[in-house]
């Protein structure tokens, strides 16, 4: 074998070419460091990082069903208390899209609410790629999707995407911050902060998922950026509940350069005449979430 | 193969699947022209980047072909290549 980089998620995982998610969860142990038990839902993830006796985890990590990683991670933890916790290691969650917006939420909300001292971290890939693009509670107003088809009669998914950070905050939850692999520096440090907040946090990433969303695998780094950078995907953090840090941007692109780069979205731009009610939306709604942050900084 | 009880394996075992024999097109690299930030090294999905004293090296046995390097590196050292 020849010599390998030391990371805490190895080399030889079996994630599709292109894929944002493990360069997420390299930066996420990076900031945890070794002294962490990892538990993943049913997702992508555990899919490309645990065939039998290929484990990609240099840490210990645990996988049980799809719908209670967050209530595992309890688990964990009160295992963990019951004998002393003597290294103080921590417990992380890292599940998909999927798991935390609909098959999880219950034993999320549940978790949340009671604040065990659990970070969780959701990779946003915005709908169930694992088995092949199927719409999740986090898949974008007017995207396509095997279960949102766009055609004669549909323009794709006619829902918007679900607010799950502000949910989190609903919950009381103490650290709530999103994050993107366009700048992994500033998901290294939330992780840190994550981690040192007692009770729960909750940190959702935007990973990219060039097969789902119909990109060239190379653009994947620079779809994520667009996202932030059209206002599609803002970048904060709230603590105690209240919003203390915005990425801010000098100037909004329009939501369309994030959009015509995707074939998830093509069938918006076939006829721009057509879809332009639901284009003018997708852009309302990044506008929104301009004002709602105070993304722009001030001239 | 024999299963444990749980399934439980050894770390980072992934190390003995190549994932290289997946590529289409590979990276190389102008070692000339690298500066060395580090970018390509942080942005692959595969960890296959290391950034030496003389320039940026790429492990072969894992890369994906997947092109970020290329596409991210702000002085274009890297090319991808059939």
């Amino acid at each position: 074998m020849t010599e390998t980089k030391k990371t805490l998620f190895a080399s030889g995982h079996r994630a599709c070419p292109g894929c944002g998610v493990p360069i997420a969860v390299r930066s996420i142990l990076n900031a945890t460091g070794s002294n962490v038990v990892v538990v993943s839902s049913t997702g992508c993830l555990e899919t490309f990082s645990s065939p039998i006796d290929l484990s990609s985890w240099e840490v210990p990590w645990i996988h049980s069903v799809f719908e209670n990683a967050p209530t595992v991670a309890t688990g964990v933890l009160e295992a963990l208390n019951s004998k002393g916790n003597p290294n103080n290691t921590k417990v992380v969650a890292i599940c998909g899209d999927g798991a935390t917006n609909d098959i999880g939420f219950g034993a999320l909300s549940g978790m949340l609410e009671r604040g065990d001292d659990v970070l969780y971290i959701c990779y946003d890939n915005e709908a169930y790629m694992n088995t092949g693009v199927q719409t999740s509670g986090a898949t974008p107003y007017g995207a396509t999707t095997t279960t949102s088809p766009s055609g004669e009669y549909s323009f794709g998914r006619d829902r918007t995407k679900k607010d799950l950070c502000r949910i989190a905050l609903e919950h009381g939850v103490k650290y709530v911050a999103t994050a993107s692999i366009s700048d992994l520096k500033d998901l290294e440090r939330k992780v840190k902060k994550g981690l040192e907040v007692e009770g729960s946090a909750y940190i959702q990433v935007l990973t990219t998922c060039n097969i789902g969303w119909g990109f060239d695998s190379s653009r994947a780094v620079e779809v994520a950026r667009l996202a932030v950078e059209t206002g599609v995907f803002p970048i904060y953090e709230y603590e105690n509940g209240e919003l203390t840090n915005v990425k801010k941007l000098k100037e909004k692109k329009a939501a369309k350069e994030y959009l015509s780069c995707q074939k998830r979205y093509k069938h918006l731009f076939a006829d721009e005449e057509k879809n332009k009610e639901h284009l003018d939306y997708i852009e309302q709604l990044t506008v929104q979430n301009v004002t709602k942050y105070g993304i722009l900084a001030s001239k | 193969m024999k299963l444990s009880i749980g399934g439980v394996c050894k770390a980072g075992e992934s190390k003995n699947y190549h994932t290289g024999t997946w590529r289409t097109f590979k990276p190389v690299v102008d070692n000339d022209k690298c500066i060395k930030c580090g970018i390509c090294e942080r942005y692959c999905p595969d960890f296959c980047i290391d950034i030496k004293e003389d320039g940026c090296h790429v492990n072969l046995d894992y890369c994906k072909g997947c092109g970020i390097c290329a596409h991210e590196c702000p002085v274009k050292s890297i090319t991808m290549e059939v």
